[in-house]
């Protein structure tokens, strides 16, 4: 395999077929949260990019050069990990509110929603440690492959979430029977999304 | 060997802390926002439930728009006088207007024990979910459900469910910002001038031979309190009892009079 076939198969596998919100379920909070207008979505969807691919480019150095060599990565992952994430979201906070106010208070918020989103966690401890999820640590990304899985995850939570509130818009004006109304026929709509993009799952072999 | 683990992860997560820590620093000095001193000042005296009920999202929220003159200074709802007359302070203007409190009042005095039951509910214990599925396990259609979505729902801890599963309101407590009014399903909760003394437990417009099958303690619109009334303030609308604040005297009349005891001291 070519290394750029590779990294194309990485980022995919990422966004589609290992769909963060739809196939692996984590990062649901925002995923309901804040899917009800699409201008919103997209506010959190570039957030999240933002966050996930610096943290997960951090963590990994972090990993790599400080807690892997030490000997004390396995059990201080989470803590470091959950440490940079929070320190970079205060930092985009500050920076976001000093360069562009609007875009804060379109976000307000989200941001600090993010510091506890168990989505930007996974996509780090992944990135270091791939597939922990599915308990087979069988290889190992480099610095670029980590960058451009973490984008997959980023961009495919983005794409979902703007689907997911462009459907959701359209059905605030549909008749739904009045027991489904809100919360209900929003899971219903994200089960019935879940079961498409489970279509991915045949297409690559990675 | 051990020691030493402790010592690397020490080292390890307080460097990370220390860089961290230095870089927010160090960006935050750099990005720092001016910021009306006054919106800070504000917050303080905002009673900081984060009730809503001034109609922003928090009171950081209505602290900026009042510094900055969206809102007028009496938006806060829940702080009552007291409050406005601390925002004055803080944004150096007189106060002409007396601000009238209100509270909270539960409209019925039937509740789980006193109505019959239609069936026996064993869903979520919350009034909406009880409502929008099954419309209530109470005979009456617009009495308490007491599952308590009020007492959850109250941002100063004001309610608690008492007596016959019917919410309490601790009137010490309640600010009257009308969160729960707008929770209740049935509408059951209305906002009463604090002064008031006397108000119409029940909240049934069903006819008068219905609610006496189904409550004994619901206004069967007998129009008693109506005629007994000197002031004019009791009016019948939909069979049911309304007291006009603005003209009752509290003389306490009808409440003697009231057949079914359902017009009570608060």
């Amino acid at each position: 395999m070519s290394e750029l076939l590779r990294l194309f198969l990485i980022f995919l596998t990422a966004a589609l077929v290992q769909n963060i919100l739809l196939i692996r379920f984590i990062g649901l909070c925002p995923f309901f949260g804040v899917s009800s207008k699409v201008e919103t979505s997209i506010g959190m969807g570039i957030a999240v990019t933002f966050v996930m691919t610096m943290a997960s480019s951090a963590c990994w150095l972090i990993w790599n050069y400080l807690l892997n060599p030490l000997g004390i990565g396995e059990f201080l992952y989470i803590v470091s990990f959950i440490l940079v994430i929070a320190s970079l979201v205060q930092f985009e906070e500050i920076v976001i509110k000093k360069i562009s106010p609007p875009l804060y208070r379109a976000m307000g918020i989200y941001l600090p929603l993010i510091t506890t989103n168990c989505a930007v966690l996974a996509a780090a401890t992944e990135g270091v440690k791939p597939g922990f999820l599915k308990l087979n640590v069988a290889f190992h990304y480099s610095f670029i492959e980590a960058i451009i899985f973490s984008i997959g995850v980023a961009l495919g939570f983005t794409l979902v979430i703007i689907i997911f509130s462009t459907i959701r818009e359209r059905i605030e004006l549909a008749p739904v029977p009045s027991i489904f109304k809100g919360i209900p026929i929003t899971f219903i709509t994200a089960a019935l999304m879940s079961l498409a993009f489970m279509a991915f799952y045949g297409l690559f072999g990675l | 060997m051990e020691v030493m683990l402790v010592l690397k992860a020490v080292a390890a997560l307080g460097g990370l802390g220390l860089v961290f820590g230095s870089l927010l620093e160090v960006t935050s000095r750099k990005f720092a926002v001016e910021v009306d001193p006054r919106v800070s000042l504000l917050l303080a005296v905002l009673p900081g439930a984060n009730c809503g009920a001034c109609g922003l999202p928090g009171c950081e929220a209505a602290a900026e728009a009042i510094a900055s003159g969206k809102i007028p200074i009496d938006s806060c709802v829940a702080g009552g006088q007291e409050t406005l007359e601390a925002v004055a302070r803080v944004m150096g203007v007189e106060v002409t207007t007396l601000i009238e409190p209100f509270r909270a009042f539960i409209r019925c005095g039937g509740g789980r024990g006193k109505v019959s039951l239609r069936f026996l509910y064993d869903g979520v214990a919350d009034c909406v979910i009880a409502e929008k599925t099954t419309h209530g396990d109470l005979a009456c259609s617009y009495g308490c459900l007491g599952l308590g979505s009020c007492v959850k729902s109250c941002p100063f801890d004001a309610l608690s469910i008492g007596e016959n599963h019917l919410p309490v309101v601790n009137w010490a407590k309640c600010t009257g910002c009308g969160i729960c009014v707008s929770i209740c399903p049935r509408k059951i909760i209305s906002l009463v001038p604090e002064k008031a003394q006397i108000g119409v437990a029940c909240n049934s417009k069903d006819k008068g031979p219905v609610v006496r099958k189904i409550c004994q303690v619901g206004c069967i619109a007998c129009n008693a309190c109506v005629k007994v009334c000197e002031s004019g303030a009791i009016t019948l609308v939909d069979n049911l009892a309304i007291i006009d604040y603005k003209k009752c005297t509290f003389c306490g009349k009808c409440i003697e009079k009231c057949p079914t005891k359902c017009i009570v001291l608060l």
